[in-house]
């Protein structure tokens, strides 16, 4: 099994992604998708060494909790384009160490940051450890910073066992 | 509801497209032009996608798929060019 | 029941309607290049993101079950993160802003690599 299916997330991805497309689910369509599902993370497998390992079911709990989150923050953002006088908008540049042993896990982290409104991730470290985050308003960055950590990096470590 | 409420929606987005173009005549440097024109595909796709709603056309759907995908593709090689000098490399 | 879902589909494309807006809005308001990168993530995320979602639900009332919406919304959410990064990188490269140390002994992906004076 873990051979046909070296990527099961991908096989999947790829399977709804087809008859996403293809806008039906007859059996024509149900077969080519099974096939790509089958023999495209076989073909590609030699080019994607070190796969994570990955738990589905907190993945899609992750991703409604941001869902949940981007909600939220866009309130406050609109709040803040609206009401505050532009010359009291005050924008930092923070630096957020990240501890995730992943590629993967980081450039979900960073979509994430940039994702929820109000902060943006501009830059990685080279030795992926840290992220650059630009942060709309705040008085307070550090506060920021450990918001970040303790709502995402710690949900996405242990996603990605 | 409806009959108010895509109106509405529409004249939002259309709006929008409008302060875009604005923007994009008054835009300080080439980045904000870059990044309003990427703001511009959304604000079409947007509207495309409503058109159809209204319209009840199931093709327009698809028109704002593939919207999407040059207008991501465009910003993305915008930026590039930009920062290399060139495209592909 | 339908009256439910037309009211619930009018909400969404209402404030999808007025987070677009707003996201224009604040490319004008804004003042720094910086400050402006950040309004467009807004439309996107929510504003385009409910309008595709409600324009989905109509075109099920009306027979015309098309799944592309869930796709573009898809597509969308995957893609905003990625072009943000390019356009704050070339910000970088166009108005050098002062940056935070990266707080470990490696450089920022962008930062031109230090000096080899060795040859």
């Amino acid at each position: 099994m873990r051979r046909l299916f070296p990527h099961p997330l991908l096989s999947f991805m790829l399977f709804i992604g087809w008859l996403l497309l293809a806008n039906s689910a007859n059996l024509n369509n149900l077969i080519l998708a099974t096939l790509l599902a089958i023999l495209v993370p076989l073909a590609t497998q030699p080019w994607w060494p070190g796969r994570p390992r990955i738990h589905s079911m907190r993945l899609i709990g992750y991703v409604i909790f941001v869902l949940g989150d981007i909600l939220c923050a866009n309130v406050e953002i609109a709040a803040i384009i609206l009401f505050m006088p532009a010359r009291k908008i005050a924008s930092v540049w923070i630096t957020v160490p990240v501890d995730l042993p992943d590629p993967e896990a980081m450039a979900l982290l960073a979509a994430t940051i940039t994702l929820t409104p109000g902060t943006l991730t501009a830059e990685f470290s080279t030795d992926n450890k840290a992220l650059l985050v630009h942060v709309l308003h705040t008085r307070n960055p550090d506060a920021v910073r450990d918001a970040i950590k303790s709502r995402y990096e710690s949900r996405l470590k242990r996603i990605f066992m | 509801m409806l009959g108010y409420a895509l109106p509405f929606a529409i004249a939002c987005f259309a709006l929008a497209l409008l302060l875009n173009l604005w923007r994009l005549a008054t835009a300080p440097t080439v980045l904000d032009r870059i990044l309003v024109v990427d703001t511009m595909v959304i604000n079409m796709l947007a509207l495309i996608v409503l058109y159809g709603a209204q319209s009840r056309s199931a093709i327009s759907m698809d028109i704002g798929m593939l919207f999407a995908m040059t207008g991501y593709f465009g910003t993305v090689a915008f930026c590039k060019f930009y920062l290399r000098g060139r495209i592909v490399e | 029941m339908n009256v439910v879902i037309d009211l619930v589909i009018s909400g969404v494309l209402a404030v999808g309607g007025l987070f677009g807006l707003i996201g224009s809005f604040g490319m004008l308001k804004l003042r720094e290049p910086m400050q402006r990168l950040h309004a467009p993530t807004e439309a996107t995320t929510v504003g385009v993101g409910a309008i595709l979602i409600a324009a989905t639900v109509i075109g099920w009332q009306n027979g015309i079950a098309n799944w592309h919406g869930v796709l573009i919304t898809i597509f969308l959410l995957v893609t905003a993160p990625m072009s943000a990064l390019m356009l704050a990188k070339a910000h970088r490269h166009l108005a050098q802003p002062k940056l935070p140390d990266t707080g470990t002994d490696a450089q920022w992906a962008s930062d031109p690599p230090p000096r080899d004076d060795s040859d």
